[in-house]
């Protein structure tokens, strides 16, 4: 996944990036666990949402709900005290999440 | 894929598995699989091994009882599934921590992400229906797992 905008945000408001999703899988079950394992060490409520479909991004289930494939456009929106480090550990997370090729497995 | 009966192979269809670990469990659905005509031509174990490699990297335990374990395999040009129901419950790892009794395998072709995150989809969707999981835990057939997995 790549960052493809910068933040909007207000001072205390919710901070929120659109990034897009590279990983020739998509948002399969891995990428979306690591995720939530992330972002649920922090304080700040993780919201992701595609085409106007928001989930918790803290339960890797619902981030499921997306079915984001390669090329599809995902809004991470984080609000709370922490919710700029969380962000910027979200996009960083989905950025650098590779499959392990020598598993080869669709996760 | 808008219902489960897309791509659930009817006839592998398991309302009592006999098995009561994650491995057994598995290699029990993947033998369904075979005996209704899917991967004849492969080891179970090669299948069994993925999916389990797979759940090492983290289980597919979705909570509430339920699991969704998968693989890549070569040998189908289609995604192709079967349902499991365990009356005794199945350690998992869950998110939850909760024993499994439904499960979903899923065999993914290597070439077909889409499918994949589309299955998980109507998964994940249709068992949030505590409805539909309590009637599917219910079903004491095939062909009563079969119906509602058309709806």
């Amino acid at each position: 996944m790549a960052a493809t905008g910068g933040s909007i945000s207000g001072s205390s408001g919710p901070l929120r990036r659109e990034v897009q999703v590279t990983n020739p899988q998509g948002l399969h079950v891995r990428p979306a666990a690591a995720f939530a394992e992330l972002a649920a060490r922090f304080e700040s409520r993780v919201t992701v949402s595609k085409d106007g479909q928001n989930v918790d991004g803290k339960f890797w289930p619902d981030l499921l709900l997306l079915a984001a494939e390669q090329g599809s456009k995902l809004i991470i929106e984080v609000d709370g005290p922490d919710a700029e480090p969380a962000l910027e550990a979200l996009c960083k997370v989905l950025a650098e999440f590779q499959d392990d090729d020598r598993i080869n497995e669709p996760n | 894929m808008a219902r489960m009966s897309e791509f659930v192979v009817r006839d592998a269809i398991l309302t009592d598995l006999k098995e009561t670990t994650k491995e057994g469990v598995i290699r029990e659905m993947v033998e369904s699989l075979q005996k209704a005509g899917y991967f004849s031509d492969t080891p179970t174990e090669d299948i069994v091994r993925s999916v389990l490699r797979r759940e090492q990297l983290g289980s597919t335990g979705i909570g509430r009882n339920i699991a969704i374990p998968h693989a890549k395999h070569a040998g189908t040009d289609r995604l192709v599934g079967t349902v499991a129901l365990s009356k005794a419950g199945v350690p998992f790892d869950s998110i939850d921590g909760q024993n499994v009794h439904v499960l979903v395998l899923l065999i993914s072709p290597q070439d077909r992400p889409g499918d994949h995150l589309r299955a998980l989809e109507n998964v994940v969707r249709f068992m949030r229906n505590e409805q539909f999981v309590n009637e599917l835990r219910q079903s004491q057939s095939q062909d009563e797992v079969w119906q509602l997995l058309q709806k």
